[in-house]
């Protein structure tokens, strides 16, 4: 059987705001078809870490590897889906509607403009119907739910047919059904179109039934490894009982 | 009286260099509007004032010595706001002044050129010249060009600069070319409306289409037509009453921008 190929490697990253440790000697390896929910206290460098891994912030020591290449020479920008904190903060006026979103995305990412409009077309309606959407193109994104609104930053990064797909806390101010519901689209695209995830999350109880691997992180990397053996973990133990807290919901 | 608006070639003229300016106007204020960048087209206005000093003051043509003195100004906008890590509107702040203390000191070297210096401070578009209007012509169609070239990368990095520049889009470079493109505009309507007014072109009318427009595309098109029935029927009206253009425009633009509010406050149109 071939091993999954590594998508993202982050080695030896350190990280520091004016001087101020953000992040410590990171080493993490992200395997094709991974869920990886990156958990841990506010202000311990999740953030941080992703905007790294996407080239937003370069680290001052360490280096970041996408699909097997340095992340400064790395230009297939189209394998890489993301969706960064409180990305659904709008400003309410902005005209703009749910398909305008996703074919900006799609234009983004092409070297020329698509001749084939028909082809264009499909491709936004196979992008909504993914995420469960449809007939709402024509709406305007300010109108929708945050669920919603949630949904359409996810059939953006679809468009492109990405092979991984980050996202930062992706459902702050969404309610706790809706919640789930995202949390379920997203195991759906894990495991049903083999879709990379890596999730920062702060509602680790809603979305453990579908990762596979966890990391905690607390300025270190405190845990990396299997979800399964991650509440075992003696180190997640004493994380915990170190006053951090992971919000957590019973089912 | 009508039948001597039409015949006088420059009321064509102005209409031709004034038509232009408008569709880049239109389209450009958009980005700027939503973009949170309204005040930066009021900044560089007055970094051309410079400009038109020194064109003044050494005999050269004053909108292309604006037009240099502008895109030298955009670049240091940038790199003020990159370096220095100031806010948009303090870089833009600190720019303005320079740029108005450099044209009144300027001014003060030389004596008898105040009256055409009020004609490039408020405008005089009845007066504009045929190498001005041709010049209009080629770098407004060149800003709508660029424009609609750049046209989805710009939406993109307007609704969400994080998203778009993991996305690879060169979200550096457009930024760039926004600041160039609003240099340019903004020296084609300084003859047109004047240099104190020229900001109210890339607000006004992009400021209006926002109340209404559903959608980026209908917002594109309804500011430039609000920024083309502006200007137009400015001239128009300032040549039947001899009154200013420039302030007929900024006013016709204002009044529309008050009809839209009020069509959107009291419900009496659904947005499209």
């Amino acid at each position: 059987m071939v091993p999954p190929a590594e998508i993202i490697r982050v080695q030896d990253v350190s990280f520091y705001y004016d001087g101020i440790l953000a992040l410590q000697d990171i080493n993490l390896s992200i395997y094709s078809g991974d869920f990886l929910a990156v958990i841990g206290p506010n202000g311990s460098g999740k953030t941080t870490l992703l905007k790294i891994i996407v080239g937003l912030l370069k680290p001052q020591k360490g280096r970041v590897f996408l699909f097997g290449q340095p992340l400064e020479e790395f230009k297939d920008w189209p394998k890489i889906g993301y969706i960064q904190q409180k990305a659904t903060y709008f400003d309410p006026t902005f005209p703009i509607s749910v398909e305008e979103v996703i074919v900006a995305g799609l234009y983004s990412s092409q070297k020329k403009l698509l001749p084939d409009k028909k082809l264009v077309r499909e491709k936004i309606n196979r992008a909504l119907e993914l995420v469960g959407l449809n007939n709402i193109g024509q709406k305007r994104i300010t109108a929708l739910s945050g669920g919603q609104q949630q949904r359409v930053l996810i059939a953006r990064a679809l468009v492109n047919e990405p092979e991984v797909l980050l996202l930062d806390e992706p459902t702050t101010g969404v309610d706790r059904l809706a919640q789930e519901n995202f949390y379920d689209l997203l195991g759906y695209l894990n495991k049903n179109r083999l879709l990379t995830i890596v999730l920062i999350t702060h509602d680790y109880g809603i979305v453990n039934k579908h990762v596979n691997r966890v990391a905690c992180l607390n300025q270190k990397l405190v845990y990396h490894g299997e979800h399964l053996e991650f509440c075992q973990s003696s180190v997640v133990q004493q994380f915990l009982s170190g006053g951090h807290h992971l919000v957590s919901h019973r089912h | 009286m009508i039948y001597s608006i039409f015949s006088s070639g420059f009321f064509w003229r102005a209409i031709l260099a004034g038509g232009f300016l408008a569709l880049a106007c239109g389209l450009l204020g958009v980005f700027l509007v939503l973009r949170r960048d309204a005040m930066i087209a009021h900044g560089l206005s007055h970094v051309a004032f410079a400009g038109v000093a020194i064109g003044l003051l050494l005999n050269l043509l004053p909108l292309i010595v604006s037009l240099i003195i502008c895109l030298l100004g955009s670049f240091f906008i940038l790199k003020l706001k990159e370096r220095a890590k100031l806010p948009g509107d303090t870089a833009i702040a600190i720019l303005s002044s320079a740029g108005m203390a450099l044209g009144v000191l300027l001014t003060s070297f030389k004596s008898g050129f105040g009256a055409e210096l009020m004609t490039y401070l408020f405008g005089d578009v009845l007066a504009i010249a045929p190498t001005e209007v041709w010049l209009s012509v080629v770098l407004a169609f060149l800003v709508v060009i660029l424009m609609v070239a750049n046209y989805y990368p710009l939406v993109f990095m307007t609704f969400d600069r994080e998203a778009a520049l993991v996305s690879g889009v060169k979200v550096k470079r457009l930024e760039e070319l926004l600041v160039v493109l609003t240099s340019i505009t903004v020296v084609l309507g300084i003859r047109i409306v004047g240099l104190l007014l020229v900001s109210a072109l890339t607000v006004i009318p992009a400021a209006s289409a926002l109340q209404l427009a559903r959608n980026f595309k209908t917002t594109l098109i309804l500011s430039s037509l609000f920024s083309l029935f502006s200007i137009i029927s400015g001239i128009g009206i300032a040549y039947a009453l001899d009154i200013s253009a420039s302030a007929a425009i900024v006013f016709i633009s204002i009044l529309i921008f008050l009809i839209c509010l009020a069509l959107k406050k009291l419900g009496l149109i659904k947005n499209f």
